[in-house]
């Protein structure tokens, strides 16, 4: 199957407008199991406020929040595929482009040192292009995630040693989550990667922030890890917007990665309740569009 | 527990009659600034034209479109989306906006700290939550774009936002020493032993 450049501009302008405007339905349900469970009055009304911004974005046609966030393309490429991959990296960033300058849209990006924003949305490796690997025979997903960068500002590594056990990740896990507070806009999802590089940590902190809810963790052993974390950040009484309440997080996800001996990397990356994401998925009969 | 609706600007007694707990809906003008914004005043040395007294101002970077110049669209925009941004990061420009250019609220999410809430208490000034992620919400209380200062530094300029019923807005942090985060960070704070005994992990 062979895949047109122009035709992935066209998907990587459409998914960064679709991301920023229609939530995932995990999400949607997410929200709908905080509010059924939640005890504490404020935190229902702040719940009650962000399901009705879906519907009003939804009813309006506008953004979910305000911010656009650092826009980022997870590419996975199945087998059997012929694409120039460069050609397509380079079609996502203008694709990325478009869509901040037809919708238009806020452009947050800015260079690092002179903090200069061009209104592309676009820079230095930006977006960020994450390209994997699939055995599925001829598709191609990419899938979109606008990145809030309240809730990015809540990213923590800590390379423990192997002295401090699980017990140092799991004590750096609840000690980040009271950190970060209201800052990061809960009911959030905590990511947590656990094991690897310092670079594979963050990145698996990242990859689990950013999971369907109802997924969990294919290692077991990070499953178990997820199950427990989640009790206990639920525990804490920082609540929506950090105002109070049960629902600080919708769940804990965890990722993790084989490690050196000496090591016992810990990172935690947060999503904000603007939980946005957007895929396209390419297959001989045409282009889907889904979460 | 008090519903209050301010017309802005409001008085230095109006704000200290808030307390923690109280609602607050904003009609008329409203400011919006940014972490740019208030480098570029505070840092820079920036100027700005508009005056600020009494008024209340939001941490915010909006979706905006170009437009001709208009009744409807006097600053040449359009609002598409206007949302807020965490306001910790903008802490220490608290008491220079309220001794050098006399605001007296400031709108954000997630909350300020210290230095914030003492300059509140001593100048009389409120920190007012809203719900950090609900945008397309908050547009609709949004009139128009009525001018705009320091547009260089766009989306973070200095915006001068025309609102109708603006909220309810939480009052979270009032010029009497209370705010809601500080007591949910002390009840965090007791909360973690029980957290970690459950994990099985010791403090």
């Amino acid at each position: 199957m062979k895949v047109d450049p122009k035709v992935v501009e066209d998907v990587a302008k459409k998914l960064y407008i679709r991301a920023l405007k229609v939530l995932p339905d995990d999400i949607k349900q997410g929200f709908q199991h905080l509010d059924a469970a939640e005890t504490n009055a404020t935190a229902k009304s702040v719940l009650g406020t962000m399901i009705e911004n879906i519907k009003v974005a939804e009813a309006t046609e506008n953004l979910l929040c305000q911010d656009t966030g650092i826009p980022i393309y997870n590419v996975t490429l199945g087998r059997d595929m012929q694409v120039d991959g460069h050609a397509l990296k380079q079609a996502i960033v203008r694709g990325c482009a478009a869509a901040t300058r037809d919708h238009p849209l806020r452009s947050s990006v800015v260079h690092p040192i002179t903090r200069v924003n061009d209104h592309t949305n676009t820079g230095r490796h930006v977006p960020v292009i994450n390209i994997e690997f699939s055995d599925t025979p001829e598709e191609l997903s990419i899938e979109m995630i606008p990145k809030g960068s309240g809730s990015e500002n809540g990213s923590f590594l800590k390379m423990c040693i192997p002295a401090d056990g699980i017990d140092g990740v799991k004590r750096f896990v609840i000690d980040k989550v009271i950190e970060a507070g209201g800052k990061v806009c809960p009911p959030t999802i905590i990511g947590v990667g656990v094991g690897g590089t310092s670079d594979v940590c963050m990145h698996m902190a990242k990859v689990a922030a950013t999971r369907a809810l109802g997924s969990s963790c294919e290692d077991p052993a990070g499953a178990e890890l997820e199950r427990e974390l989640t009790v206990a950040v639920n525990s804490l009484g920082i609540g929506p917007q950090g105002l109070g309440g049960d629902s600080t997080a919708f769940a804990v996800h965890v990722e993790t990665a084989a490690t050196h001996i000496t090591m016992n990397p810990v990172a935690v990356n947060i999503q904000c309740h603007s939980a946005r994401r957007a895929r396209a998925t390419f297959t001989p009969k045409g282009i889907d569009y889904g979460f | 527990m008090a519903h209050y609706d301010f017309e802005m600007p409001v008085s230095e007694q109006q704000v200290r009659e808030l307390r923690v707990g109280d609602t607050v809906s904003l009609n008329g003008l409203l400011f919006g600034i940014r972490d740019a914004t208030q480098i570029h005043m505070f840092d820079h040395g920036r100027k700005i034209r508009f005056d600020l007294r009494g008024h209340a101002v939001i941490h915010t970077a909006p979706n905006v479109k170009k437009v001709d110049k208009s009744t409807e669209f006097p600053a040449g925009y359009a609002p598409i989306c206007v949302g807020t941004t965490t306001s910790a990061r903008m802490e220490r420009f608290t008491r220079p906006l309220m001794e050098q250019y006399g605001v007296r609220i400031i709108i954000g999410k997630g909350g300020l700290m210290e230095a914030s809430q003492q300059a509140f208490s001593s100048l009389g000034g409120v920190y007012l939550a809203i719900i950090g992620g609900t945008a397309a919400l908050e547009t609709t209380w949004i009139e128009a774009i009525e001018d705009v200062d320091l547009d260089d530094l766009n989306p973070e300029s200095l915006w001068q936002f025309r609102v109708k019923n603006f909220g309810p807005l939480l009052v979270a942090i009032d010029a009497h020493g209370g705010s809601v985060y500080d007591k949910v960070q002390a009840q965090a704070a007791e909360r973690r032993a029980d957290a970690l005994s459950a994990l099985g992990v010791k403090p």
